[in-house]
């Protein structure tokens, strides 16, 4: 439900913030820890204020123990609680890939649905900027390989709110992917408690040639080659899924039979990845609507290198979209 | 200025009784008696210091490159500590195995890396020590032994770890000797917080491992003070002790007194084939990374650590013993500034890492689309002008 008030702007990261008030206060059982988080007001200042609100029983620094915390706030989902387990990035996840993987994915199945999970992990997840191998990982196909998790990546401040507060409201396990390339975008964020569901795609832009389906950071890529391939005559409809898992193929499938072409855009590599898992549906789905088969981008098929000219030539951009959309319509 | 011996370094040894009680009880690590070393003369004091000031003058111009965006991503100076790295690689050979976190230029400088190739690495530039592949935090040189800085906390402990297993094996198992290598594994107090570095220490302890845990503790994690992020902070001998490995503490302000106490260390770990745990005490007088205001620490407590600078300690030092007038410290002030210019010259004037080298060194051969692998031009012959 879109609310519609008097215009009020805020950044992404502070709308992240209010999700995680709102809920703090509305819900006792619901806190958030993670390394940072609330002396320092966050490595991004995410949290900035929150210690101040809740005291240090509710925001809780940890050291520097992933596999710890991790594995802690799972336990205490068990009993009922609902952590927000922030990551300073997703790349230190992968200390904590067992418990979250295998504890808070596997949880309720397990105990033969006796025990559920209701815990939110967020943090950044992405290139942030020459942060090189270590440093820049797109989990998002990693770990969407797993049952038992959902997982959210917003590309704009209305939707990390929204997204969050349904992410936190979520019985289940949610992954909650930020882009610290997005932390400062702004845009209208109402004032009134909202939430945005999981699993409905958003049509950030709509056109008749071909449909790019895309989440969080590479939309901005998206978006901009929709406008320059305007200029050549294609008209682009830009989807931007929102939740990978529940994915809305339903919207992706609906846009692809009307426009008959379709390319993905997916920051992760390209092998076993959620750019394919939506190609191969799509193909099963639109066999005799495409008029080509799905293109793909992706990050390339190498760790991330450091250097400024390989990084920028690694990663998705404008001009990579817009290729691959020419190719897709046969105007390359 | 006299050196003061290191009483938690005499408690060390003195703990040896209550080891030997324990033997008792079927642990087997034998009793020993740290030798103190020698402090070296005057030439190869003054060789520290032209090391530490050179790592300083470094990180210095590390900071304005960084401002002047020739730098990316993370970057985190060692501005405070430099005693650490110098003192502690000064009490090894040049082919025992050095592994580091990502505060890691002083010690890749400290091992013998060219600043050229240090600058040029985090300048993302083909002359880098990894072609620039890798950046600040990730200091690799196979000539000299260094297997890497790494960016995830405390990744580098269980390397450490096998590092020493390894020279182990090829010491005794392929050479059929005696074990005769030693690993430095640095770690910061932050990563005494991840498990992985107990594991580390379990398996290094079971196996007889050469490896020492050099932890320099700069009391600080980002903006963590370390008794807010470790249990039993003041005391951290024993998180050693639990897997039946020896503890020291160092004065890692102190080159002198960090050389001294660390060498016995390190020849008796050589001699014995078995872990340590050093803690260093040291300070980071810059912010965690470029981006941090510090306001998780007084100003005061800031001042009154610069004032007991370990260059400033060792100069007063060479005054003292060695009659060094303050003009041969400005000579090496100037030697030192100009190598720095000079190697952030030669950075700039590097090319850029060509677009090819992206997919090169993914694997050893040429395997699927990628294009093999190539030394990084510093190890390769002539690689350095
Ligand atoms: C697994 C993991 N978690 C978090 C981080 C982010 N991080 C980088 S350095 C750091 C603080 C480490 O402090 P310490 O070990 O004391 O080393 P120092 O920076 O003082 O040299 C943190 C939290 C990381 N790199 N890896
Ligand atoms: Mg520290």
């Amino acid at each position: 439900m879109k609310v519609t008030t008097k215009e009020r702007v805020i950044e992404f990261r502070d709308a992240l913030r209010e999700a995680m008030c709102e809920e703090m206060r509305n819900d006792e059982r619901v806190f958030l820890l993670g390394e940072e988080v609330a002396q320092y007001n966050g490595a991004y200042k995410v949290s900035k204020g929150m210690l101040e609100e809740f005291g240090a029983r509710r925001v809780i620094d940890t050291p520097i123990s992933e596999s710890g915390f991790s594995g802690m706030s799972i336990g205490a989902a068990m009993r009922g609680l609902r952590p927000i387990v922030e990551f300073m990035s997703w790349s230190f996840s992968l200390v904590a890939a067992d418990p979250i993987l295998n504890n808070a994915a596997k949880m309720l199945y397990m105990s033969g649905g006796q025990f559920g999970c209701p815990i939110v992990f967020r943090g950044n997840d992405g290139a942030g900027g020459q942060l090189a191998s270590t440093h820049s990982w797109c989990v998002e196909s990693l770990y969407a390989n797993v049952p038992g998790i959902k997982m959210a990546i917003p590309y704009d401040a209305y939707d990390a709110k929204g997204l969050l507060k349904t992410a936190i409201q979520d019985d289940n396990p949610v992954f909650f992917l930020e882009s610290e390339r997005l932390l400062s975008t702004k845009c209208h964020v109402p004032t009134e408690e909202y939430t945005v569901p999981f699993g409905k795609a958003l049509v950030r832009r709509s056109g008749e040639d071909c449909t790019i389906i895309s989440f969080g950071r590479p939309l901005h890529f998206c978006l901009e080659a929709a406008e320059e391939l305007a200029k050549e005559g294609i008209d682009c409809e830009v989807i931007d899924g929102r939740t990978i898992r529940p994915l809305d193929i339903d919207s992706m499938v609906e846009s692809v039979k009307k426009t008959n072409a379709c390319v993905v855009v997916d920051q992760s590599w390209s092998f076993a990845s959620v750019g394919s898992e939506i190609a191969s549906q799509i193909h099963a789905q639109c066999f005799d609507d495409l008029d080509n088969h799905v293109h793909r981008v992706h990050s390339d098929d190498v760790p991330t290198p450091y250097a400024y000219n390989l990084e920028q030539a690694y990663l998705p951009n404008t001009r990579k979209v817009c290729e691959a959309v020419r190719q897709a319509t046969y105007n390359s | 200025m006299v050196v003061s011996t290191s009483v938690d370094l005499l408690m060390a040894d003195t703990d040896t009784t209550s080891t030997a009680q324990s033997n008792a009880n079927g642990m087997t690590e034998p009793t020993h008696l740290l030798k103190q070393a020698e402090i070296p003369g005057k030439g190869v004091l003054l060789g520290w210091l032209r090391q530490m000031l050179l790592i300083r003058e470094f990180e210095v111009r590390t900071m304005q490159a960084y401002q002047n965006r020739l730098i990316g991503g993370f970057c985190h100076i060692y501005i405070g500590q430099e005693a650490v790295a110098v003192g502690t690689i000064a009490a090894v050979n040049p082919d025992d195995p050095v592994v580091l976190a990502y505060r890691d230029h002083g010690h890749a400088l400290a091992r013998g890396m060219d600043p050229k190739n240090c600058m040029a690495e985090m300048f993302g530039r083909i002359g880098g020590c990894a072609k620039g592949k890798g950046g600040s935090m990730h200091m690799f040189d196979a000539d000299h032994y260094l297997y890497g800085g790494h960016g995830i906390v405390s990744a580098q402990t269980p390397l450490g770890t096998g590092l020493a297993f390894a020279t182990k094996y090829e010491d005794e198992v392929i050479s059929g000797g005696k074990s005769s290598h030693v690993t430095l594994c640095y770690l910061g107090d932050g990563a005494l917080n991840q498990g992985c570095f107990y594991e580390a220490m379990n398996l290094a302890s079971l196996l007889d491992l050469p490896v020492i845990f050099v932890l320099e503790n700069n009391r600080y994690s980002m903006g963590t003070a370390i008794e807010r992020g470790t249990s039993m902070a003041h005391d951290l001998r024993l998180k050693s002790e639990a897997h039946d490995i020896n503890h020291a503490i160092i004065d890692g302000k102190n080159v002198l007194s960090t050389y001294r106490d660390f060498k016995g260390i390190a020849d008796w770990c050589r001699e014995e084939s078995r872990p340590y745990f050093v803690e260093a005490q040291t300070y980071r007088y810059k912010g965690h990374s470029m981006s941090d205001p510090r306001k998780y620490r007084t100003k005061e407590e800031e001042n009154s650590e610069e004032a007991n600078d370990c260059i400033a300690t060792l100069e007063e030092f060479l005054v003292e013993e060695h009659d060094v007038t303050k003009d041969a410290f400005k000579q090496l002030t100037r030697q030192v500034k100009t190598q720095v210019r000079q190697a952030v010259e030669w950075a700039k004037k590097s090319p850029e890492t060509p677009m090819e080298e992206m997919y090169k060194d993914v694997f050893t051969d040429c395997w699927g689309p990628y294009t093999g692998t190539s030394k990084p031009d510093m190890l390769e012959e002539g690689g350095l002008d």
